[in-house]
């Protein structure tokens, strides 16, 4: 909301970091609530269209329980701010858009390998380049799972409410904080921009994950900052804790120190992208709408997830057996659900709509050799409801 | 305390707690100025009588790159750039912790220069060590923004045509708190830079003149490392609180060209601290 | 009303179309205990041309956020009535401020409600987009009466409280015809 006066129900200055209660609010506005309630302690961003109000809203309402938020110079400088603040101990968050994203793609790496937990929300808009800064995009799905260079693990969330904006929000940082990696909240501009009913629980029911420390003292040497446990993610030890830490973007071996051989690398690589790959079943997240006994599944995220919901209720009032799978995680992707659905037989085609060129109809069609249909925008506007109609009625 | 004898393992060297000495050998050159500026570092840190578990080192990329490495701190080797923003995210979230940026010219200068100045604007609570060795010596000896008008690079095979950085009138200009350069000749007055800097809030930058005779001395006839120290032996000239830090650059073709070094600005200035 | 209505607000930057939106919003899902979905116009269009408060009141959940064919038009400027009248409903409700907005010869079914005026002797003209809401609310029932007083209570600045309040009530009075006399 622009106004100043509409913020009013959000309380920007409030102390409470927790704002429970019901409250109405901008999708940014809720995901940035969701930063506070999950324990957000240091923000770091540039403005840019269309994620600059959760920037606005955590300048008044983090540093009022204690947080600190400081403005970049630009995001290069953002996502290495919230790394570095991650070392410390932070939960550490920045928002940003398109172009931005794209600048901090080297560093997302750093987190992968370094592995610091952080969370980065993407408010997507049309692109590429500049595109339209206003307007709704949903084509940084693959940048997101794909955009540092190399092999590495990351989550992605994906809301289609201001409700999940706050909610998936929390999961981000717990997910981070579980893993140690990178964490995306791909929201676009129509979610982002949106005004709902959000219910915000009591700070107790918030969910907390918290990062795993180390289980010997500091001084004895035993600590070895990179070993990891059985479920691939070693405890970490932040700046200041007494472990003394090396940690480094080259590939190093189990006590942080660079290890330039292949088979350190080898090694190191394959459990960066394991401890997402091999815990996918607890990371993923997904809902359906009438799946059960669809022949016809449409596949949809984001704000293009709301035309599907409304297409799919239409179709079924039609007597059309349709049925929609949402996934809230797309990275990692809902794979297992998708290859049930076909050892169970029932589904005869996918319907992939998306506001981008086709980039998660490529992952239907790599799960599937079913027939997938498209629905392409490349930004500006969100499919309707008709649009996905007529496609499920063809 | 008798003086130890020359194959006496047992003594143990006053600052080896703050070495990571299982790291050792090091990858710096013969003559390369780096473990120099690492010594005083960790003898400030031993001399600050603070404790080391409260000092951060983080480093970008490059061969200064690599000091972070080295010392027994928590120590963080960024990406190449970002040393000065990841150091201002861990500053800002824990201000109790002392953190010292060590990293080399052209990863401060060219690609984190936009870092730099707006690190050094904002007065963030950092100490920040500039190697300046004039080249990109872990490439091979490339050209870089500190490189003196005239001096030989891989990427400027005739001689570096464009204007350098004159590092501490850009600091000054940009409004560290504390600003200095010496050189690793000045062992004794750069220690007592960095501790000056460890012991002030605000942004902190100390310019050290460094050899890289590999890369950077070979090419320009400035012999080997030694060599270039007793070029700065012979030129350097001390002028501590130095007013016209405009006229400082540093020419490295003409010998007959005086060095400014000192400690240039030491004044109080509000600190960032979100 | 019926179960889901559709009401676009259009004006120009700095008429307080986005806050009366948000008011609706808010008085209907906070305090009627419906469903309510608010989007707006951003960036240039938003700051020179034609901007646009959209709300979808609903009693089941809304799945495709944004207003295709509002049954209730409230404009404040004369570009937004050329962009957003064609797109009103057929027997749609449409209000217009006839100091701001000229509306076509032939455009005879509209309300006049000179929220301007009203405003003015009120104390303030710039709550204008407040009596423009109250009338709506009278006119279309899409919120509460008591529903829209809350939402300003709880989101309204302390020093503009007391005139919009007013501003709403007598908007509201304008529609149910209880100002007449």
């Amino acid at each position: 909301m622009s106004s100043k006066a509409a913020q009013k129900q959000a309380a920007p200055d409030s102390p409470q970091r927790v704002l429970t209660g019901r409250q109405f609010m901008l999708g940014d506005h809720a995901c940035a609530e969701g930063a506070l309630a999950a324990g957000l302690d240091f923000f770091a961003g540039y403005p840019i269209t269309p994620s600059t109000e959760v920037a606005e809203h955590l300048a008044s309402r983090l540093p009022a329980v204690g947080g600190r938020f400081v403005q970049m110079e630009d995001e290069l400088g953002s996502i290495a701010a919230i790394i570095g603040a991650s070392a410390a101990g932070a939960r550490s968050f920045t928002a940003t858009s398109g172009p931005g994203f794209s600048l901090m793609m080297e560093n997302i790496g750093l987190a992968a390998m370094m592995e610091l937990p952080c969370v980065i929300v993407n408010v997507q808009r049309a692109s590429p380049s500049t595109g339209l800064p206003t307007m709704v995009g949903q084509s940084d799905i693959l940048q997101a799972r794909w955009g540092s260079h190399g092999d590495y693990g990351i989550v992605a969330y994906c809301p289609s409410s201001p409700q999940e904006c706050f909610e998936l929000t929390i999961d981000a940082f717990n997910t981070a904080d579980r893993y140690r990696i990178p964490v995306f909240i791909l929201m676009d501009e129509v979610v982002g921009h949106m005004a709902e009913r959000v219910e915000i629980p009591e700070a107790k029911d918030i969910p907390h994950v918290p990062r795993k420390g180390p289980r010997t003292a500091p001084g004895t040497g035993q600590f070895l900052p990179y070993a990891a446990d059985a479920d691939l993610v070693p405890p970490i030890a932040h700046a200041g804790d007494g472990y003394k830490v090396h940690m480094t973007g080259l590939t190093h071996d189990e006590r942080g120190y660079p290890s330039l051989t292949a088979e350190t690398h080898d090694k190191l690589v394959h459990r960066l992208v394991d401890k997402v790959r091999l815990n996918a079943a607890d990371i993923v997240d997904f809902e359906e709408q009438d799946v059960d006994d669809a022949d016809c599944v449409i596949v949809a995220y984001g704000c293009t997830a709301r035309s599907a919901t409304a297409a799919v209720t239409q179709a079924r009032a039609e007597g059309l057996r349709c049925g929609l799978l949402r996934p809230k995680t797309i990275w990692p992707f809902p794979e297992a659900r998708v290859r049930r659905l076909l050892e169970i037989g029932k589904v005869k085609r996918f319907i992939v709509p998306e506001i981008n060129l086709g980039q998660m109809r490529r992952e239907i069609e790599r799960l599937t050799q079913l027939p997938t249909l498209r629905l392409n925008h490349a930004g500006g506007a969100m499919p309707t409801p008709n649009a996905i109609l007529e496609i499920i009625r063809s | 305390m008798s003086t130890p004898q020359p194959n006496d393992f047992s003594v143990v060297h006053p600052i080896d707690h703050l070495m990571r000495a299982d790291r050792l050998p090091h990858i710096l050159c013969a003559g390369c100025g780096i473990g120099t500026v690492i010594h005083a570092y960790v003898r400030a840190i031993d001399e600050s009588g603070t404790d080391p578990d409260q000092h951060v080192c983080v480093s970008g990329i490059g061969c200064s790159g690599r000091a972070a490495g080295y010392v027994n701190v928590d120590s963080y080797h960024s990406t190449h750039g970002r040393a000065l923003p990841f150091a201002l995210g861990i500053a800002v979230h824990n201000p109790s912790l002392t953190v010292t940026v060590i990293s080399g010219d052209g990863d401060l200068m060219a690609i984190g220069g936009n870092h730099f100045i707006h690190a050094a604007r904002r007065n963030v609570n950092l100490n920040v060590i500039c190697i300046n060795n004039f080249n990109y010596g872990m490439t091979g000896g490339q050209v870089g923004p500190t490189t003196p008008i005239g001096a030989k690079g891989t990427t400027a095979p005739q001689g570096s045509i464009e204007h350098p950085f004159n590092l501490p009138y850009l600091a000054k200009a940009c409004g560290a708190s504390f600003v200095a350069r010496w050189t690793i000749l000045h062992v004794r007055q750069f220690t007592d830079a960095i501790l000056r800097s460890m012991d002030k809030d605000g942004f902190c930058f100390t310019e050290v003149l460094s050899p890289c005779p590999t890369s950077f001395g070979r090419r320009n006839k400035l012999g080997e490392g030694l060599d270039e120290v007793e070029m700065y032996r012979e030129r350097c000239h001390i002028e501590n609180g130095a007013e016209n830090l405009q006229d400082l650059d540093i020419d490295i073709v003409d010998h007959e060209q005086p060095i400014t070094v000192g400690n240039f600005v030491d004044i109080e200035r509000t600190a960032f601290h979100a | 009303m019926p179960d889901t209505i559709e009401i676009r607000l259009g004006g120009v930057g700095g008429q307080g179309i986005a806050l009366a939106g948000t008011l609706l919003g808010k008085a209907a899902a906070l305090y009627d205990g419906k469903e309510a979905v608010f989007t707006q116009t951003y960036g240039p269009e938003a700051r020179g041309g034609a901007s646009r408060a959209d709300i979808i009141v609903s009693d089941t959940a809304i799945a495709y956020p944004f207003v295709t064919r509002p049954q209730v038009l409230a404009v404040l400027f004369q570009e937004a009535y050329e962009k957003f009248r064609p797109q009103l409903a057929p027997d749609g409700l449409l209000i217009i401020e006839p100091d701001l907005v000229n509306p076509h010869d032939d455009d005879s079914d509209l309300v006049r409600l000179p929220a301007i005026k009203i405003a003015e002797e009120l104390g303030n003209k710039l709550a204008a987009n407040i009596v423009m809401l109250g009338y709506l609310v009278g006119a279309s029932k899409a919120v509460s009466f008591h529903a829209m007083e809350e939402a300003i209570r709880e989101t309204v600045n302390e020093r503009h409280l007391d005139l919009d309040l007013r501003a709403f009530n007598a908007g509201y009075n304008e529609a149910i015809g209880a100002g007449d006399d």
